[in-house]
């Protein structure tokens, strides 16, 4: 395999796990909370992509209109009800939550649609592919799901810095106590938050469907490439989740062409030789 | 709840005379007291105290589609069983406690652990992988309780648990194909159609893909022996979300044969990229990660004409030596109580139970040794075909018994998206053929 073909084969991968990634970024750069469940609510949403197109008859880009407003409700009422009662005693209790989360969310969709695999049906995208010179072979899919994850990203960047709310995250991020008492509503502003980080957990739930087979018991694996990513880019920024799920991909890519049992371990290496190097990860755009 | 209501009501006893004495016994008690009471309750108990089976597979987890069936399965047969079995003259209710091993090996040895020591099973079964089998057969061969499992390669379950080919083991028994079985059974099939005999071969870093990577008896090594040119990939990690790079090497190789040891999921990204990146082989084998029609399903419409290796289906001619019920009515019955299609573990499942339960009836005594001693003599015919441990040709070493073996292709279906048909049967000629091997066809 050629060298720009590494290249783009892993950019476009890291683009997927970029996407996994960016409703973590958010709710850790926010509200320093590690939810443990991510990988779930990304399962869930193929699941309820799946329940919407059984229901409506739509193909499964269109399923995101119901999709994504029923993901950032749940968000908004997981924060409001139940997260943000476990803020204040530091970051165990809603580490703890959160695994309870996932737990609950693995066994619910077990009880309520059985061990076997379902996928979600695009068509012919699915397997297309652009041919460019030099025999190397780009698939349709891939390039659409990185270009969902760049202009994810962009709109979650104009959101920070040129809105209010973006500038109140900001200032919750930054400090919470005293956003307080700039008149920053914490608990509010937290539950929107993870509101719009179920948006992209969505976004990134039906796609993954699209991609692959899922089960109930597929969204633990996700969650420490979604993490990576996180940590790779730097605490609180959007680009830097882009770059670190690239990092990640291309990583992935090498170690594959040099031996393919080393292409996860390669992108693990990678994260950690990152992490030596620069503790806070590439772009910190919060402090600590 | 089943173990409550059990123990609450006092069993009936077998004769008519006692069943009368016990009913003026009552009547002169007057009331309910008599039910419970400890002398009733126990006389009855010794007459017959009711066999437990314990049952242990994975139902819930990432591999818990092999356990799916494994509820209805329980069900059927204790309702089959009724009041009981016969053994050593007396009559016993059976209860099967069926038990999750989560897909997790600690967790299936733990309530291997509980079955043995809090409900003091009179045997063991348990099904579908290493993970499971592996432990449960443990702790069984440590605790002197027999034990009987199915559903993973007898390699894997008999050097898994190191055991030595001249002494075998003392309580545990197994009975399934081997690797060595199928890496033969692909070799013939492929050869069935003409292809330029280039195989290209990626097996999975884990337990099963290491058994089959073994350079003297491993998958390449046995296909290369049938004169295949065998590329061999390597190992990859189990949970790779890419694989552009072996898909560039089959491509560069031509390979006409695709063969791999796959997850589902990892199939389905490998089976998508193989179209982005313009790779079409003839034969496409993955081992275990078709062994489900869902799986198949999920692949839209380029899961035709993929090959997997078939142990079990509905056309098989074998009938429930308890039931007798052929294949196919068990799998209607199944497909009609589920709303699912039939799944190669359904058959095992109830294999499982149907072999423990002929030992029971053979056993000389309800206590262990006699219920193992039983299963050491089992000549008998479940629905997976023929079951002995008595020391035959399918017998390759003690305490295990290979089943038959055949090649499937799936197949568009009418009742349900796929259909897993038999196209290759020469190591099982007993089992019928539907119709010949054929390439992929790509539209």
């Amino acid at each position: 395999m050629g060298g720009l073909n590494i290249l783009i084969q892993g950019g476009l991968l890291g683009g997927f796990y970029a996407l996994f990634a960016i409703g973590l970024s958010l709710s850790f750069g926010i509200m320093r909370l590690v939810n443990i469940a991510h990988g779930d609510f990304i399962v869930l949403s193929a699941y309820v992509g799946m329940l919407a197109i059984q229901g409506t008859g739509l193909d499964p880009f269109s399923s995101l209109v119901i999709v994504v407003p029923a993901m950032f409700v749940l968000g908004y009422a997981v924060q409001r009800g139940l997260l943000n009662f476990t803020l204040a005693g530091g970051l165990l209790p809603p580490l703890l939550v959160t695994f309870g989360i996932s737990v609950i969310i693995q066994n619910g969709l077990l009880q309520g649609f059985g061990a076997y695999d379902h996928r979600l049906h695009e068509g012919p995208i699915e397997t297309a592919s652009l041919h460019l010179p030099g025999g190397i072979d780009v698939g349709v899919y891939p390039l659409v799901v990185f270009a969902v994850a760049v202009l994810g990203i962009a709109a979650l960047q104009l959101l920070f810095y040129q809105t209010r709310l973006g500038r109140a995250f900001r200032a919750v991020s930054d400090d919470a106590d005293t956003a307080e008492l700039m008149g920053i509503d914490n608990r509010k502003l937290y539950a929107l938050a993870l509101g719009i980080a179920m948006v992209f957990t969505a976004i990134a739930g039906v796609l993954f469907g699209i991609r692959t087979i899922f089960d109930p018991a597929a969204g633990p694996i996700r969650l420490i490439l979604a993490f990576e990513a996180v940590i790779i880019g730097g605490l609180g920024s959007m680009w830097g989740t882009l770059v670190g799920g690239m990092v990640l991909g291309i990583a992935q890519a090498i170690g594959a062409a040099l031996n393919p049992n080393w292409q996860i371990l390669a992108g693990h290496i990678a994260f950690l030789v990152i992490l030596i190097i620069r503790p806070n990860g590439l772009f910190p755009r919060t402090r600590d | 709840m089943k173990i409550k209501s059990a123990k609450s009501r006092p069993v009936r006893p077998a004769k008519v005379d006692r069943g009368r004495r016990q009913v003026i016994r009552f009547l002169a008690a007057g009331s309910a007291a008599a039910m419970t009471s400890p002398w009733v309750f126990q006389s009855s108990r010794a007459a017959s105290r009711p066999i437990k089976i314990g049952m242990i597979t994975p139902e819930t987890g990432p591999i818990a589609a092999f356990g799916e069936p494994s509820q209805w399965v329980a069900d059927g047969v204790s309702k089959f069983l009724g009041d009981g079995i016969v053994v050593a003259g007396d009559k016993h209710k059976v209860q099967i406690l069926n038990r999750d091993s989560q897909s997790n090996p600690n967790r299936a040895s733990e309530v291997a652990a509980q079955l043995i020591n809090n409900d003091n099973v009179d045997i063991m079964v348990a099904s579908s992988t290493g993970d499971t089998t592996n432990p449960v057969s443990d702790q069984c061969e440590l605790n002197g309780v027999p034990c009987i499992t199915s559903d993973d390669p007898w390699q894997s379950w008999f050097f898994g648990r190191k055991g030595d080919p001249k002494k075998g083991f003392q309580w545990t028994y197994h009975f399934f194909w081997g690797f060595d079985q199928v890496a033969n059974m692909y070799a013939e099939m492929w050869l069935s159609i003409p292809t330029n005999k280039k195989a290209g071969v990626m097996l999975t870093n884990d337990p099963d893909g290491i058994a089959a990577s073994d350079p003297q008896h491993g998958l390449p090594a046995t296909l290369r022996s049938h004169g295949f040119d065998v590329n061999y990939l390597g190992l990859y990690p189990p949970l790779s979300d890419d694989f552009t790079a072996q898909i560039t090497q089959l491509k560069n190789m031509k390979a006409d044969i695709a063969c791999g040891i796959f997850n589902p999921p990892q199939f389905a990204i490998f089976w998508t990229q193989c179209a982005q990146q313009g790779f079409q082989p003839k034969i496409m084998t993955p081992p275990k990660a078709l062994l489900f029609p869902t799986a198949v399903e999920a692949l839209g419409d380029r899961g035709a004409g993929t090959s997997t290796e078939v142990w079990w289906s509905h056309h098989h001619p074998f009938k429930s030596g308890l039931t007798g019920e052929t294949a196919q009515q068990y799998c209607d019955a199944y497909e009609k109580a589920s709303g699912k299609q039939w799944t190669q573990p359904l058959g095992f499942k109830h294999a499982n139970l149907e072999v423990a339960i002929d030992a029971l009836k053979r056993a000389k005594k309800l206590d262990a040794a006699s219920i193992r001693d039983a299963i050491a003599q089992t000549d008998y015919k479940s629905i997976v075909g023929p079951i002995t441990w008595k020391g035959g040709p399918t017998n390759p070493v003690p305490n295990v018994c290979t089943t038959p073996l055949v090649g499937g292709q799936w197949e568009k279906g009418t009742k349900w998206k796929y259909d897993l048909e038999i196209v290759f049967n020469k190591t099982a000629p007993e089992i019928p053929l539907d119709r010949p091997f054929t390439a992929i066809q790509y539209s």
